[in-house]
């Protein structure tokens, strides 16, 4: 396995939301396998940073290079390349016209990914990675907050994506739910899933991230291994954050 | 009371039986144009957003007395006299059909714009995440949730335009009131055709409202 190959590479993005520069010159280049944190204040831009990565936002400019497709660009095909890309929402998302298993098989079966039998097995075994294999026929709104976002990343793996992007998946849960979720996804980790995450969750970020990006004001303030950014930070701006949050 | 009915009875019921028909192709039209307009009201397209809400501001600014005049009178005359070289004449039933599809469709739009947006966002960017494309995740997803908390609404317009279609006894369509108009200018008894017809409306309402409920329960379950 190629460790070095770059999934996705971010140079000079810019957003801005009116008069309002969110991002302002972001660049950075993800490796295949690697689990990036992205930590840093509200209104730093870190969410928007993550949507940028499948186009949820238009960047405003500067190049986005997802498995050599520049999402930037009006000629991608967007839908294809976010085939590659699951994503977990913090509101978890989940589609409340549908049960679960409906939630599972939708996508891969209208985009024509697999016939519906295939789809049906492929979101039980999902189900069963995440530990909720009984709650096929449930409907979102019979869950806890744990089990929706747990069905949500099964709903994003069903589709067989390279990447995952995670925005504050763990904020708007019990505190006693958010175990289960970090263990959905140190699981993920461990199997090589190249994933992007915007968390809070400062002790998850430092055992299962290869890397921490703190972002304010529209930049990368810094960026490292867990042990360099949080545990032995350079920058004045990083150092006040951590000292708020820990 | 009892002579009108044995006499103008079943020229009245089929009088409503007009008034229905009129109500029903309007209706379907409504539909038709309220989904093609509502749906272009929430498209990320400013000039299909602005096409929806001028045709929406201008059905709702007409009065639909003026709408049937204006379909039934103003159209053909406009290009029969002012334009000339060709004839267009319009029975009445199909100017009403005409203006009952405008004025309730631009409700209707409304209300399915409405819809739409009252739908978290979220769903429709979970769609997109997973390479759904806008229409899909829209079908899937968004439109049944809408259509859902359109339902009462809906309702509401349905009725709203089956009493709308008494303006266009205006024009000469012999639904109930243009009917009932007649058998009063026959009978002389003001006071018991206008009952007679107000309860044949209350009835006919009442039976549609509430098989609606019925319908509205139904498609709620497993919510």
């Amino acid at each position: 396995m190629a460790d070095n190959e770059v999934k996705i590479s971010v140079k000079n993005l810019k957003k801005c939301y009116g008069n309002l520069e969110v991002l302002k010159d972001i660049s950075s280049d993800i490796t295949k396998g690697e689990v990036v944190c992205v930590i840093g204040p509200s209104g730093s831009g870190k969410s928007t940073f993550l949507r940028c990565l499948n186009r949820l936002e238009n960047v405003t400019s500067g190049t986005i290079i997802v498995d050599g497709n520049d999402i930037t660009s009006k000629n991608t095909n967007i839908n294809k390349v976010r085939e590659n890309i699951g994503m977990v929402f913090q509101h978890f998302n989940l589609f409340n016209n549908l049960n679960i298993l409906d939630n599972l098989t939708l996508a891969p079966t209208q985009l024509k990914k697999c016939s519906k039998t295939e789809a049906v097995e492929r979101a039980k075994k999902m189900l069963k990675k995440v530990g909720l294999e009984d709650k096929a026929s449930s409907f979102p709104s019979q869950l806890s907050g744990g089990q929706k976002q747990r069905v949500a990343i099964a709903r994003a793996l069903c589709m067989e994506p390279d990447i995952m992007l995670f925005d504050e998946p763990t904020s708007a849960l019990d505190p006693e739910m958010v175990g289960e979720v970090l263990q959905v996804m140190k699981d993920l980790a461990a199997d090589g899933m190249t994933m992007v995450i915007v968390t809070h969750e400062m002790g998850f970020a430092r055992e299962v991230c290869d890397r921490v990006l703190f972002m304010d004001g529209g930049y990368i303030i810094e960026e490292g291994t867990p042990q360099e950014v949080l545990v032995n930070p350079k920058e004045p701006r990083t150092i006040d954050f951590l000292n708020k949050v820990l | 009371m009892i002579k009108i009915i044995t006499v103008y009875g079943t020229m009245l019921v089929a009088a409503m039986g007009r008034t229905l028909l009129l109500a029903l192709l309007g209706l379907f039209f409504a539909c038709i144009i309220g989904m093609v307009f509502g749906i272009m009201g929430v498209v990320k397209n400013r000039a299909c957003n602005i096409i929806s809400q001028i045709f929406v501001d201008v059905i709702r600014g007409v009065p639909m007395i003026v709408l049937a005049f204006f379909v039934y009178f103003g159209v053909p005359y406009l290009f029969n006299t002012i334009i000339g070289g060709f004839t267009i004449s319009l029975t009445a039933l199909q100017a009403g059909t005409i203006c009952l599809a405008l004025n309730c469709g631009a409700y209707m739009a409304e209300i399915i714009r409405a819809g739409i947006q009252s739908v978290d966002i979220g769903q429709m960017e979970a769609a997109r995440s997973l390479g759904l494309t806008y229409g899909m995740a829209m079908r899937k997803v968004v439109l049944p949730q809408a259509i859902k908390t359109m339902i009462p609404t809906f309702i509401n317009q349905f009725i709203i335009t089956l009493k709308d279609t008494s303006i266009l006894s205006v024009i000469g369509f012999p639904e109930l009131v243009n009917t009932a108009k007649n058998v009063q200018a026959n009978t002389f008894m003001s006071f018991q055709t206008w009952a007679i017809v107000g309860i044949m409306y209350l009835i006919v309402i009442t039976i549609l409202s509430r098989s609606a409920k019925v319908l509205e329960r139904r498609l709620n379950v497993g919510r």
